[in-house]
């Protein structure tokens, strides 16, 4: 439990000055990090030594720092968010590393999510999905009292899960065919299971796969490599679900 | 008399609002498709009132520095949001809410502002669940409510510890509708760098594009600044890494006033601080002292031991265990409000009690509330933040409490505005904790998402309306003007400047020093010489940091050491300004904590006779002494008392 200090680390990181660059892996070494600090907290210490050092420190995208912005990514040891489970980068601890270990640190890599510059990805297809129908709508005011609509505990929890989604791209990183199936699903789901979201439920699935499919992201084959390595545990039944909304949506066009 | 106009309607204060409204001017549809409005950052407050605003018909350009706006720390908020629904039938009202208010803060705020806050709450409610926001729900089907620090009633409504996010994903889907409709467009890492005024008039803005480092101007007919706090300067706090007080300062440099600067709220329930390698702080929701009970030691030798790590806090003895919160307040217990709650943290640490290797962490115990209710229950109310608390600390609080130990959380002060939101430069606004308005010297627990999307949906859609009916007939904003031209040329020779110091520094030393002088001197607990000797200490490191600054990469390129760079410049500014500002406010007052005004009994001890106003600061010039302007507060409804949580 007391944090120790890992004497010597070697960080294996991919190095891209542009979108244009074809990119490199670049190795670096750094010295006592303790083992209670933060996964980002390490690049801090590595990157303020770039920069005495004279040279461009690491670019990656970061935030919040407590695991809800959905802002970090980082493929690490071959894996989205690195090796632990239920977190996202930002609350990855150095505890979780060997000393004298090699650390690879890779962007995300998917078509649909173009390198901006080092670990620093494109994510605005997510966005594009999103606003293709990810929402429910109405117009500020004029609308019924809270407790108008009463409901069932169980699909608010159910919602609830699928709503803590944070849009960070694991899912898309983790599977071989980068599907966005299950940040898809999530939000289709989320809206789905409430009384309120089912009024356009159809049209809103029809176009979010829609625009899904047009921004290059694979299909989904069932390897539930996305479920594992999603941060919030967003279950690939609601891809079982989306499936179906679409379904539902296509049949009666 | 003071310039300051805050043109509070008259009237009862349960009608001020309606007849405002009523009195107001309101621009007519066709009208509306010709006026353009800038509104900067996306949280609860940005994202609310971009969406709101696009959908009465206004063009909205809407700009974060994030690479989404879903991602703005709005998101990070745990707990809840307040309104005055009162279905708990616990004698809740919309004059409870405001009187919880206006007493929580200290009595620092507007009377007629915080009325109008909880009389709009409900309808916040209302909003959320029609959007589909996944508010904890009873069996029955109806909201559940919980309760928060410095109210006696429960009238907090949650999405588990996540309802910042919801509420958030609320927001940014109504705002996504109207990007999908054109109504919005919206300009991701983009950061605003200036805004620009024509005529005594707010007309646009420079951003510039953190991907390219292209400088672009965008011109409008009004400009809304929702860019949230400053609690950055003391580098470590519970804000995002990229929170910044910068487009309110540059809005301060163009004639916006800045008021109570030295407001900022210290949140008791933050994971401590570990070694020297940390790059921010963690928050614990409050909700967790709905459940959880504050604890040291009541004998020194056991602090010392658990200091040492010789034994855990569950060889405490339930004799030698002292409640502390419970002890001083009897009444709220450990429900006090957050800078009651803190300072008693302190006060405790600071006495030798504290229980963490470097002595400063209290308890946060969930083993009562196991006892009393099961592991089950406390698993679905704060599952996620024993989680986050687990991988943060490697210790499990379903069997160990918690170390807690308070951190800046959230920034009570902020640009001036008056009742219509509108800052001291015509047509340029601020909203949510950009602003200064409605939490007074101190914020109660859930109201800063009250606050944000009250604004944003409900009380600024109204108020714009009344400025922009006088701007029908300005045409669409030429940004080839001089102003233009001249704010562009700034902020461009600003960044080569910064570029071009070539020190031998990272920017994150500079930030860290600023940190440590903000927290030692114009922290927790403030007295005259210590703020003098932090106006110095700042005045210091800022030369320091504009020699020997080193910020590397490119102009046109990503570059994240170059905006941190211009942001901790600002910080500077900023926390000069604040120092400055609790100099002058010789009272202790929520928040503000005075040494030199204290009670016997060592409590905070408010000064109403000479500091029953808000300092609202009017910059000067570069290296001039800002200009102090009051605000009296009137007080029409509630008596001023020394608050009291005992």
């Amino acid at each position: 439990m007391a944090d120790k200090i890992l004497k010597k680390l070697n960080i294996k990181v991919w190095r891209q000055k542009n979108a244009a660059d074809k990119g490199r892996f670049e190795t670096y070494t750094i010295e006592n990090i303790s083992t209670g600090s933060s996964f980002l907290e390490m690049l801090d210490i590595l990157n303020d030594k770039l920069i005495i050092d004279g040279q461009d420190p690491i670019a990656f995208d970061h935030d919040c720092r407590e695991g809800i912005c959905g802002t970090c990514s980082l493929y690490i040891n071959g894996r989205p968010h690195g090796p632990d489970t239920e977190v996202t980068t930002c609350q990855l601890h150095m505890r979780k590393f060997n000393d004298g270990e090699t650390i690879t640190i890779e962007p995300w890599r998917a078509k649909a999510f173009p390198v901006i510059k080092d670990l620093v990805v494109d994510r605005t297809a997510f966005e594009k999905i999103l606003r293709a129908g990810g929402f429910i709508s109405v117009n500020t005011g004029g609308v019924p009292d809270a407790n108008a609509i009463p409901v069932p505990y169980e699909d608010a929890e159910e919602s609830m899960d699928a709503a803590a989604c944070i849009g960070c791209g694991a899912c898309v990183a983790a599977c071989k065919n980068s599907s966005a199936m299950l940040f898809v699903s999530a939000k289709v789901s989320h809206l789905a299971k409430l009384p309120q979201g089912k009024v356009e439920a159809k049209k809103r699935a029809r176009r979010m796969v829609a625009k899904m499919d047009e921004l290059g992201f694979g299909g989904c084959t069932n390897t539930g490599a996305c479920e594992v390595e999603c941060p919030k545990s967003i279950s690939i039944t609601n891809i079982a679900r989306l499936n179906r909304e679409y379904l539902l949506a296509r049949f009666s066009e | 008399m003071s310039i300051l106009n805050s043109k509070i309607p008259e009237g009862p204060l349960a009608e001020k609002w309606s007849r405002h409204k009523a009195g107001i001017k309101v621009v007519s549809p066709a009208n509306k498709r010709k006026l353009d409005i800038i509104v900067v950052g996306t949280g609860l407050g940005g994202a609310s009132a971009a969406a709101s605003l696009a959908e009465l018909g206004y063009n909205v350009k809407a700009f974060c520095y994030q690479d989404s706006p879903r991602r703005a720390h709005s998101i990070a908020a745990q707990g809840g949001i307040n309104a005055a629904k009162n279905y708990q039938n616990d004698n809740d009202s919309v004059f409870r809410l405001f009187y919880d208010t206006i007493k929580g803060g200290d009595y620092r705020s507007r009377e007629a502002n915080v009325y109008r806050l909880a009389e709009v709450s409900p309808n916040i409610i209302d909003q959320c669940v029609a959007q589909g926001v996944p508010f904890g729900r009873e069996y029955g089907g109806l909201l559940a409510n919980r309760s928060f620090g410095g109210v006696l009633v429960s009238r907090t409504f949650y999405a588990r510890g996540q309802t910042g996010q919801q509420l958030l994903l609320g927001a940014y889907q109504a705002m996504n509708r109207q990007i999908d409709k054109g109504n919005v467009e919206m300009y991701s890492r983009h950061e605003m760098l200036d805004v620009v005024i024509v005529d005594g008039k707010a007309r646009g803005i420079i951003a510039r594009d953190l991907v390219t480092g292209e400088i672009k101007r965008f011109g409008a007919h009004a400009v809304v600044v929702a860019t949230g706090g400053y609690g950055n300067v003391f580098f470590l706090s519970t804000n995002a890494m990229g929170s910044n007080g910068s487009a309110a300062w540059q809005c301060y440099k163009k004639g916006a006033f800045f008021a109570n600067p030295c407001f900022v709220q210290i949140h008791p329930t933050c994971i401590p601080v570990h070694g020297d390698q940390q790059s921010k702080l963690t928050l614990m929701s409050e909700s967790l002292r709905n459940d959880g009970r504050v604890w040291v030691p009541k004998k020194k030798e056991d602090a010392e031991k658990l200091r040492k790590g010789e034994i855990g806090p569950n060889d405490i003895a339930e004799d030698d265990r002292d409640f502390y919160l419970e002890r001083r307040y009897p009444s709220y217990g450990n429900l006090v409000p957050r800078d009651v709650a803190s300072r008693a943290a302190k006060e405790r640490c600071d006495e030798g009690f504290g229980v963490n290797a470097e002595g400063k962490a209290v308890y946060l115990d969930f083993k009562y509330a196991i006892e009393r209710l099961g592991k089950d229950v406390i698993k679905a109310r704060y599952g996620n933040l024993f989680q986050m608390y687990e991988k943060i600390t490697d210790v499990d609080p379903y069997k160990e409490p918690m170390m807690i130990y308070p951190a800046i959380h959230y920034s009570m002060g902020g640009s001036w505005v008056d009742y219509n939101l509108m800052t001291t430069v015509s047509g340029l606004y601020s909203i949510g904790e950009a602003n200064f308005s409605d939490h007074g010297a101190n914020r109660l627990g859930a109201s800063a998402l009250m606050q944000g999307l009250a604004d944003g949906y409900f009380v600024l859609p109204y108020t714009i309306g009344d400025y922009l009916a006088n701007e029908i007939m300005t045409p669409k904003a030429d940004t080839n003007t001089p102003e233009f031209e001249e704010a562009e040329k700034a902020v461009t020779s600003r960044i080569e400047k910064l570029y071009n110091i070539k020190g031998s520094k990272p920017v994150d030393y500079f930030h860290k020093k600023l940190g440590q002088v903000m927290w030692d001197y114009v922290g927790m607990s403030r007295n005259e010489e210590g703020l003098k000797k932090a106006v110095q200490l700042i005045r210091e490191i800022r030369d320091e940091f504009w020699k020997d600054v080193k910020v590397p990469g490119e102009l046109d390129n990503l570059n994240p050491e170059l905006e941190k760079a211009g942001r901790v410049a600002d910080f500077f500014d900023i926390g000069e300004l604040m120092a400055l500002d609790a100099l002058n406010r010789n009272e202790s007052c929520g928040g503000h904590f005075r040494e030199e005004s204290v009670t016997e009994d060592g409590e905070a001890k408010r000064n109403d006779k000479s500091f029953t106003y808000v300092s609202s600061w009017e910059y000067k010039g570069e290296g001039q002494e800002p200009v102090l302007h009051k605000e009296d507060l009137v007080f029409e409804n509630v008596e001023l008392t020394q608050r009291s949580y005992k």
